[in-house]
């Protein structure tokens, strides 16, 4: 049955302003599961999920495992390592080996990009999407948008700035997605050669300069910059990078207002980010990973047919 | 071999600038007389075709028939048949087969099987280099002699400026054209749709419209430079159609295709990670559609082709970056063809006829392209209004991979005739 989210959540770009906002809404009273004692509700019980990573994650397989095992979910983690993925089995052949086993929910991760709507649209379990290839990654979509409202109190109008090599970001393009639907302003600033051609037809605008964007910004969404990408010869060096595009607190002095510092994690300490920053007050980085877990959960909620009155009642109630 | 009178079509034969109603008599395989009201000679067989259109044979000269190596996906047979129900009365098979066609044993392997199976008429490209690999020169001479209309590395490019230029001058000698694979692999490295809106909104790697370019003017300078035929495959882009233009108006000996998908579909047909619109070239923007229109109706784009490429359906269900390029094309092309171009007035019924039958056979150097007496009896009938809905699990090639599954067309053959047989025949 399809709950308010539908079957699957594979990206923010198919979500409407409404079903984020209710994610989001969810989440907070999710959020205060974590902070008991016994940090287990019985949402989920009986219910069988498969986390199904074809590549290496760690944080964001924790954070998922966490959420599925404080609503009490039966869960089980395949790496690809060890597995018959390894051996040459298709996605669409696990996928119905998978669902054979009278599984409730798969969360995928994948390394290119649509292999969650690509398993969404074979197998009738509810699919989340934690990550495919360099098109989405929404509950990472949806933590940044959570802990930015938390912080903001509403993210219309708000002035968004994605800091980084956007062009591989899975992250970036949920953020836009997202950031857009509820009425923030969106920017991207990186090297030209890490920006999507076409990103200004996106509706966002473009800072070539880092300290153009913390002028502008209220935020700063600060993106991984993977070492791989200097080896393809997009970049001359990460030496460079930092002194270039690097946040920095010298930088951060210079804004007119508090810049809030997100970051996706993991991060390069001295090339996209500065330990002073990732350390320092503007950074909301381990909030991030306090949300992501109860963004997790509401999503795991909500797909499985929760009632979104939750939500109602959470407001109500203040959080 | 029984007389075959076709009676009462509209004959468009623009090879004579004909276009009006009338009957075409075959005889021993060979046109014996066209146009006006004909006798019928005693026991011929007469096939009506009346409110038709009677046409010298289509020839695609862009196909890829996987025998030898994939049998499983296509054989020169199963192609060859679709070819037939498509209205193809002749094919040119891409020589990227495995092995690669590059010497004079596959090719006359190649063409064997055409002339066994019997439908569409079978000629074999040759590689331009040995195992398209890019480093030497493979046999065209005894490949000619074997049976190879043209020679190609397609599905890549001669990297090698030098190798190329090599190859339009060694060709000159066998006057056949020298057929590029436009793309340069640094550029589209990774690549597995249009660089651009949508390539940045799903997140796959693009390839940019200069990857190709850079290949079409390089190729165009070095035919210019050596007088050598350089035939320009399966364009897509506005660029280069400008650019063979400017090569046209200088007198050089430049000829270009294109794809019926690339003049129908845009990037957008790829949302959603739509295996069966991964092609490459990529399918690109409707500006590029305009100007590839624009270059078929004034003459810039030579010819229409299919670049039918079949695969198995499990290589097509799989992620988008990890799925093979290509779309089968011979059972749908005159459809797309008489839908996109002749029913919005982009070409007359004569200007289609001419891309797709007498500058293939002109260019390639091929039989048929006409109807004139004397020449070979390839004919196709075909309806350019008749509707009907694209249904791949009925496509005589072994090839399901289509985006135009469900799509309504306008236009179809109802009869193909190879050297004054019947091949095919509509059913209903």
């Amino acid at each position: 049955m399809a709950g308010p989210l539908g079957k699957d959540l594979l990206g923010l770009a198919s979500l409407s302003a409404e079903q984020i906002t209710l994610v989001l809404d969810t989440a907070v009273p999710f959020r205060e599961i974590s902070e008991r004692a016994i940090k287990k509700v019985p949402t989920l019980r009986g219910a069988t999920i498969v986390n199904l990573f074809f590549e290496a994650s760690t944080r964001t397989r924790i954070s998922f495992e966490f959420a599925e095992k404080r609503l009490s979910a039966d869960t089980v983690n395949v790496a690809v390592a060890g597995s018959s993925v390894s051996k040459g089995e298709t996605l669409v052949d696990t996928a119905r080996n998978l669902e054979a086993m009278k599984i409730d929910m798969v969360v995928i991760r994948h390394g290119a990009s649509g292999a969650a709507k690509f398993l969404a649209e074979r197998i009738e379990s509810n699919v989340i999407n934690a990550g495919d290839g360099t098109n989405e990654h929404p509950t990472q979509g949806l933590l940044d948008l959570l802990t930015l409202r938390s912080r903001l109190g509403t993210l219309a109008g708000q002035r968004i700035c994605i800091v980084g090599d956007v062009l591989h970001s899975r992250v970036a393009r949920s953020n836009i997605w997202g950031l857009k639907k509820l009425g923030a302003e969106v920017a991207v600033c990186g090297p030209r050669s890490l920006l999507p051609n076409a990103i200004g037809e996106m509706g966002v605008t473009v800072f070539d300069r880092v300290e153009q964007a913390i002028e502008w910004a209220d935020a700063l969404n600060v993106l991984r910059l993977q070492l791989e990408r200097m080896q393809a010869g997009y970049i001359p060096s990460l030496r460079e990078y930092n002194r270039v595009f690097g946040v920095t607190r010298a930088r951060l002095e210079r804004s007119p207002r508090d810049l809030i510092i997100l970051h996706p994690g993991p991060m390069n300490r001295g090339v996209e980010i500065d330990s002073d920053v990732a350390d320092g007050p503007h950074s909301v980085i381990l909030e991030q990973v306090t949300n992501g877990v109860a963004v997790r959960m509401a999503v795991l909620y909500l797909l499985a047919g929760g009632r979104p009155e939750l939500a109602e009642a959470a407001k109500r109630g203040g959080a | 071999m029984r007389d075959l009178l076709l009676r009462g079509g509209r004959i468009v034969d623009p090879s004579q600038g004909m276009d009006a109603v009338g009957d075409v008599l075959l005889r021993d395989g060979r046109v014996e007389d066209c146009g006006g009201t004909l006798g019928t000679p005693d026991g011929a067989e007469i096939l009506e075709c009346g409110g038709l259109i009677v046409a010298p044979g289509l020839i695609d000269v862009h196909i890829h028939l996987r025998e030898p190596g994939r049998e499983d996906v296509e054989t020169v047979a199963t192609g060859a048949h679709s070819a037939a129900v498509g209205g193809f009365t002749g094919v040119c098979a891409m020589p990227n087969t495995k092995p690669v066609t590059d010497n004079q044993a596959v090719v006359g392997f190649v063409k064997r099987q055409g002339e066994a199976a019997g439908f569409a008429r079978v000629y074999p490209y040759g590689a331009i280099s040995v195992g398209q690999r890019g480093n030497t020169l493979a046999e065209f001479a005894e490949m000619v002699d074997a049976g190879a209309v043209a020679f190609s590395d397609d599905g890549r490019p001669v990297e090698s400026a030098q190798l190329m230029r090599t190859a339009l001058e060694y060709a000159r000698a066998f006057n056949v054209p020298i057929a590029e694979h436009c793309e340069d692999m640094t550029l589209a490295h990774g690549g597995s749709m249009n660089e651009g809106l949508m390539s940045a909104m799903l997140g796959l790697k693009g390839i940019p419209a200069e990857a190709e370019e850079i290949y079409v003017i390089r190729d165009i300078l070095l035919a210019k430079r050596t007088g050598g035929h350089i035939h320009l495959c399966h364009l897509s882009t506005k660029g280069s159609v400008e650019l063979v233009r400017w090569g046209k108006e200088r007198g050089v000996n430049v000829t270009a295709e294109v794809c019926s998908h690339h003049i129908s579909l845009t990037e957008d047909a790829v949302d959603g990670y739509n295996t069966n619109a991964k092609m490459n070239p990529p399918l690109r923007t409707q500006a590029d559609i305009d100007a590839l229109q624009q270059g078929l109706a004034d003459g810039t784009i030579d010819l229409l082709v299919t670049d039918h490429a079949p695969h198995h359906y499990d290589e097509k269900e799989r992620e988008f970056a990890d799925a093979p390029n290509g779309i089968v094309g011979l059972e749908t092309a005159l459809g797309i063809n008489c839908t996109y171009l002749v029913h919005p007035g982009v070409l007359t019924l004569s200007q289609l006829v001419d891309a797709m039958s007498c500058k293939p056979a002109r260019v390639f150097h091929v039989p048929g392209g006409t109807l004139q007496r004397g020449s070979v009896g390839d004919v196709t009938v075909f309806d350019p209004t008749r509707s009907w809905t694209v249904d791949p699990a009925k496509f005589r090639s072994k090839g399901r991979n289509t985006p135009y599954g469900g799509y309504d067309l306008q236009g179809q053959a109802r009869c193909t005739v190879v050297g004054g047989r019947i091949v095919y025949r509509a059913a209903d």
